[in-house]
């Protein structure tokens, strides 16, 4: 590991008498230049790609460009674009729409993450093995899935109808995952929790594990029962994991549509049309730059604050 | 809190009964979890049409037309046409034949995985590169209004990948960057740098400075005692971060369905275009899938100590 | 990998290539076989780029707006001829003609309109009319002709069980497939498009529409919408097409185009298949479902005309190509009769009149007849250059009352209108009140 040993640390220490200047700018550049160099890359880059760009929307969501019609002359339209956006039904029922995938996935990934968590702690055997299987579905490309998926529930000729008639006895072609207006809506929250749920469980693990042994050692001490020892130690202590997984899972999934718009294309009708594939319609096939950029910014502005509030109060359940 | 060991810690060991039932919860949901995937790589293994039967095949006479597929341009003929044509040399050749069909070329499969191999490792380089020094110098300096770049560098994650293509898009057009390998490792990088500065600045902020003060007592300047101190003890910080990165940028597909169309086009906006006679190739397609995800599994299982140390974010520590 | 079969590289051709964009369909497979005569005439290579239908509009229109370099030639769609025109996209091919002696008189007029023109009946050419396409119907040839099925539907109906040449009767075949089994299987009647993502719905329901009375605007007033988009007859019509959609066809077919109908025909789940004539010749091939088992039939009339869903492409030379002169080579190569001809032999369109009105064209495939017919009744989509916007709004609206049962038809369509007048006000067009 380390090239130094801790002999020749304390070696060294003997002679202090040897440096003359503060230890903090002895040799090669001074700690102030370094950091510049360390940060100014980074934020460089992220200047570049995100908040330049960022700038440009502004000034875009002003005008009414179409680059598919860039020949018109170019026209200043202020907050037209604003209140078109904030006017339209269609747009609040795509946001609502997002809101109750986010909030289907991410509750279902917890669960059943949370759950795994706490059965693969118990290290049973070849505990490790099947870990790693059920890590398999979050390595593929989300558009990938999406994609196959059509192939799996098609009920005539994928096997997901079939499956599930062997089990339940109802006709394979009785229902369609991805036509019935009721059904499809679950079937991107089914997907989408079958891909993610091994994230939130490895957060969870590393939370669990996190937890020293001896605080349940003193519960058992205690004679605190399994239960108790869950809810007064386990959970809190796992709480800030948690919490964690969740923002992270959240904003993805907020972001979603590969598998999404792969999967069945914001259909039946608009019924699993998430707010990211209006986006794109709006932006790269109907052209409407200047509209689409001010969505854009709604967006980022409501996922912002949203986001600002979520880890303000999980800072305050890191101080606990 | 100390810096935390890496023996793992579990409640007060579990009983055999629980440990018995957990296995079978936990074996229960893998099988289901993985079928979806074993049916997809059965699929590469059969014929177009068995690929489509209705009803699905489970038993069926397994082929290698998939993978034939997958890396072959083929062309209908007449039979008359192929009895004309000098014997086949290869096994493939023959199995293309004997289905009426010619041969015309090679597929486009090898580029677009030669491109999602380059632009997927270099930006995760790039990312882990840029990640380690921005980490390092937020955990050790005081930088000025480091919780706000922190999350000012958080949060451009938060945009939907369609959103930032807009100007990126109209930027990339400017700058002749449409469709090249430089513009999409870019662009990869920056959204992955900000996801490794967080996790490499929990992982630094978990090794002691002790270590390199005393390094640079002896003398040593800055630079030497990152490397030399700091990096061999991050290196599992560093792998959990790569394997993030590189899942993110191996399987990415907005961005490279809207910035790239020939040049620069990567494995994702390829794999569910890939057109047989009609309809999809379905058996190409579940070939394509297994071999893009093979070295994601590779990469994973050879750095998977690594990965459960990866998410102990050191956010969450104090 | 072996190239066995690949054509040879022509000599001394100084590394000439042109790059040609398509879709990824059959007879872009036959253009390929074609283009290797223009290879061995003039030495220059031809590289293809080939893109599924349903992500061509927006790979190609992307590339376009980008003022990519990818293609030389390129076979746009006819709806992008107003976009393609007004934004300088593609090369004007009037003098070009003149020069090269082309007359659009020797091809098809429907397809001149549909392919070329820009704006609409004015000798304005930005496409020579590459494939001739228009949407069709195929059936189980076999199926109709099984004495007990004939017994039955005659008793049933009072008539043959024969290719339908109304929808009314279409409907009948599909009620009376439907849920049928079938040699062991389970069958259903028809297929149609029901695709929500790029065009696919559209280019089903129309076909139904405009036998319905629907029309685009006043013929008397350009952009009139009202009353011609959402007349009562227009309403029925829609709403014809998804009784047709609920009564017989397969289920799970809630996104399907081109592909999933021929997997659908070809698998034996279907009795009748609606889908383009492209996709004709390569079905009648089918080991499964070809030969003998296969008819065709012309899209049926309605109470309100009889009319088909124009498809079809024309080629055209992008401007920002740094090839131009070979690839205006190539068009005049192309353009050739015996060319023409051949490329009708291999499996794509003409659209030259020397060879789709010739002796022998109606005997040298089984579908011939019902193309000639069928071309002689198209109708085309907007052309317009914001016919991205039309047809999108379009799809929303339609797929949302077919497939997921939002409202009525009627309130698709004036919600349609309201679309389309918002989306032609943006660019300064008078449309009238609506």
């Amino acid at each position: 590991m380390s090239a130094m040993t801790q002999s020749d640390i304390s070696i060294d220490r003997i002679a202090p008498q040897a440096k003359s200047r503060p230890v903090r700018q002895v040799r090669g550049l001074s700690d102030r230049t370094i950091a510049w160099l360390f940060v100014m890359p980074t934020i460089a880059l992220l200047l570049a790609i995100n908040i330049f760009p960022l700038i440009w929307m502004i000034r875009l969501s002003f005008t009414s460009l179409n680059l598919s019609m860039a020949y018109l002359p170019l026209r200043f339209v202020g907050l037209d674009n604003y209140a078109d956006i904030l006017s339209d039904d269609d747009i609040w029922n795509r946001l609502q729409i997002t809101a109750r995938f986010v909030l289907a996935s991410v509750s279902i990934e917890v669960v059943l993450g949370f759950g795994l968590a706490l059965m693969i702690n118990r290290q049973f055997r070849g505990h490790s093995f099947w870990t790693t299987v059920i890590l398999l579905p979050m390595m593929l490309s989300p558009a990938v899935v999406g994609n196959f998926w059509t192939l799996l529930a098609q009920p005539q000729i994928g096997p997901f109808n079939y499956v599930v008639s062997f089990f339940t006895g109802i006709a394979p072609n009785s229902f369609t995952l991805i036509g019935d207006v009721a059904l499809a809506p679950w079937t991107i929250v089914m997907v989408d929790a079958w891909m993610w749920t091994p994230y939130v469980m490895l957060i969870c693990l590393a939370g669990l594990r996190s937890i020293p042994d001896y605080i349940y050692e003193a519960a058992e001490v205690d004679r605190a029962s399994p239960w108790r020892q869950f809810w007064s130690i386990t959970v809190p202590m796992v709480m800030p994991f948690l919490m964690l997984a969740v923002l992270f899972r959240a904003i993805e999934t907020f972001k979603m549509f590969d598998m999404v718009n792969l999967l069945t294309s914001g259909g039946p009708g608009s019924t699993t049309e998430l707010v990211s594939i209006s986006l794109k319609r709006a932006a790269f096939e109907k052209w409407r730059t200047g509209y689409s950029s001010a969505l854009a910014i709604i967006l980022f502005v409501t996922v912002f604050g949203a986001a600002n509030i979520y880890v303000k109060a999980l800072n305050r359940v890191k101080q606990r | 809190m100390t810096s935390a060991s890496t023996t793992a810690h579990s409640i007060v060991e579990a009983s055999p009964r629980s440990k018995a039932l957990a296995g079978v919860i936990v074996i229960l949901y893998a099988v289901v979890t993985i079928a979806p995937l074993l049916w997809i790589a059965a699929t590469a293994f059969k014929s177009p049409s068995d690929a489509i039967a209705y009803p699905p095949k489970v038993l069926f006479q397994p082929t290698l037309e998939g993978y034939v597929n997958l890396f072959t341009i083929r062309t209908r003929q007449t039979p008359d046409f192929i009895a004309s044509l000098p014997p086949a040399q290869t096994w493939y050749d023959r199995l293309v034949r004997s289905h009426d069909m010619v041969i015309a070329g090679p597929s486009k499969v090898v580029p677009r995985f030669i491109n999602s191999i380059v632009i997927g490792f270099g930006s995760t380089f790039l990312a882990v590169v840029l990640g380690t020094l921005g980490a390092y110098a937020f955990s050790r300096f005081r930088i000025p209004l480091a919780d706000d770049l922190l999350f000012f560098i958080l949060s451009t994650r938060m945009m939907p990948p369609v959103a930032v293509a807009i100007p990126i898009y109209l930027m990339f057009r400017e700058l002749n960057l449409n469709d090249t390998h430089l513009g999409m490792i870019l662009l990869y990088t920056a959204v992955n740098v900000s996801l490794a500065v967080w996790l490499l600045k929990g992982f630094i902020d978990e090794i002691p400075r002790e270590y390199e003060e005393a390094a640079l007592v002896d003398g040593y300047t800055r630079l030497q005692a990152l490397r030399k101190v700091v990096l061999p003890q991050a290196v599992t910080g560093i792998a959990a971060t790569a394997i993030f990165c590189l899942i993110f940028s191996w399987n990415e597909y907005a961005f490279a369905v809207l910035l790239t169309s020939g040049t620069a086009q990567t494995m994702p906006p390829f794999i569910p275009f890939i057109i047989g006679e009609g309809g999809q190739d379905w058996p190409a397609v579940a070939a394509a899938t297994t071999l893009f995800v093979v070295p994601i599994v590779l990469f994973t299982v050879l750095l998977r100590k690594h990965l459960l140390r990866g998410i102990t974010f050191g956010a969450v520590r104090k | 990998m072996a190239l066995a079969g690949f054509a040879s590289q022509p000599a001394a051709a100084q590394g000439k290539q042109l790059t040609l964009c398509w879709a990824a369909w059959d007879p872009a497979n036959a253009l390929v076989e074609l283009s290797k005569d223009f290879t061995k005439q003039t030495g220059v290579d031809m590289k293809f780029e080939f893109v599924p239908w349903t992500s061509f509009a927006d790979r190609f229109l992307n590339e376009l707006n980008s003022h990519g370099k990818l293609c030389d030639l390129i076979i746009g769609d006819s709806q992008w001829i107003g976009g393609a025109a007004e934004n300088k996209w593609y090369v004007k091919l009037n003098d070009f003609f003149d020069k090269e002696h082309i007359s659009m008189k020797d091809f098809v007029d429907a397809t001149v309109v549909g392919y070329s023109e820009w704006p609409k009946n004015t000798p304005n050419y930005w496409a020579l009319p590459a494939m001739a396409d228009a949407v069709g119907w195929t059936y189980r040839k076999d199926w109709f002709s099984r004495p007990e099925l004939q017994a039955e539907f005659k008793s049933k109906y009072g008539r043959e069980l024969a290719p339908p040449k109304t929808y009314d009767q279409l409907k009948q075949i599909g009620e009376f497939f439907q849920g049928r089994e079938i040699d062991g299987k389970k069958v259903y009647g028809a297929y149609i498009f029901t695709e929500r993502g790029s065009e696919g719905i559209t280019m089903g329901v129309t076909n139904v529409l405009y036998n319905y009375g629907f029309q685009y605007e006043d013929p008397k007033k350009p952009y009139r919408l009202a009353g011609f988009v959402n007349s009562p007859e227009a309403a029925k019509g829609l709403e014809f097409y998804k009784s047709l959609y609920k009564c017989c066809t397969p289920p799970g077919l809630t996104n399907a185009y081109m592909q999933e109908g021929l997997d659908a025909f070809k698998s034996g789940q279907v009795a009748m298949q609606m889908n383009w004539f492209a996709f004709f010749p390569g079905l009648y091939k089918d080991p499964n479902v070809g030969g003998d088992k296969i008819g065709f039939f012309v899209n049926p009339a309605g109470p309100g005309g009889h009319f088909t869903q124009l498809g079809g492409q024309g080629i055209s030379v992008v401007a920002t190509s740094d090839h131009k002169e070979d690839a205006l080579k190539y068009i005049k190569w192309f353009a050739q009769p015996a060319v023409q001809q051949k490329w009708w032999d291999l499996g794509g369109y003409s659209a030259l009149k020397a060879v789709v009105e010739a002796p022998g064209f109606l005997n040298s495939a089984p579908f011939a007849p019902q193309f000639l017919e069928s071309m002689g009744i198209v109708k085309d989509f907007w052309a317009e250059p914001a016919y991205a916007q039309l047809l999108l709004d379009m799809q929303k609206r339609v797929h949302d009352y077919v497939v997921a049962d939002k409202g009525t038809a009627k309130e698709a369509l004036d919600q349609l209108v309201k679309d389309w007048g918002k989306v032609f006000k943006e660019q300064g067009k008078e449309v009238a009140a609506q």
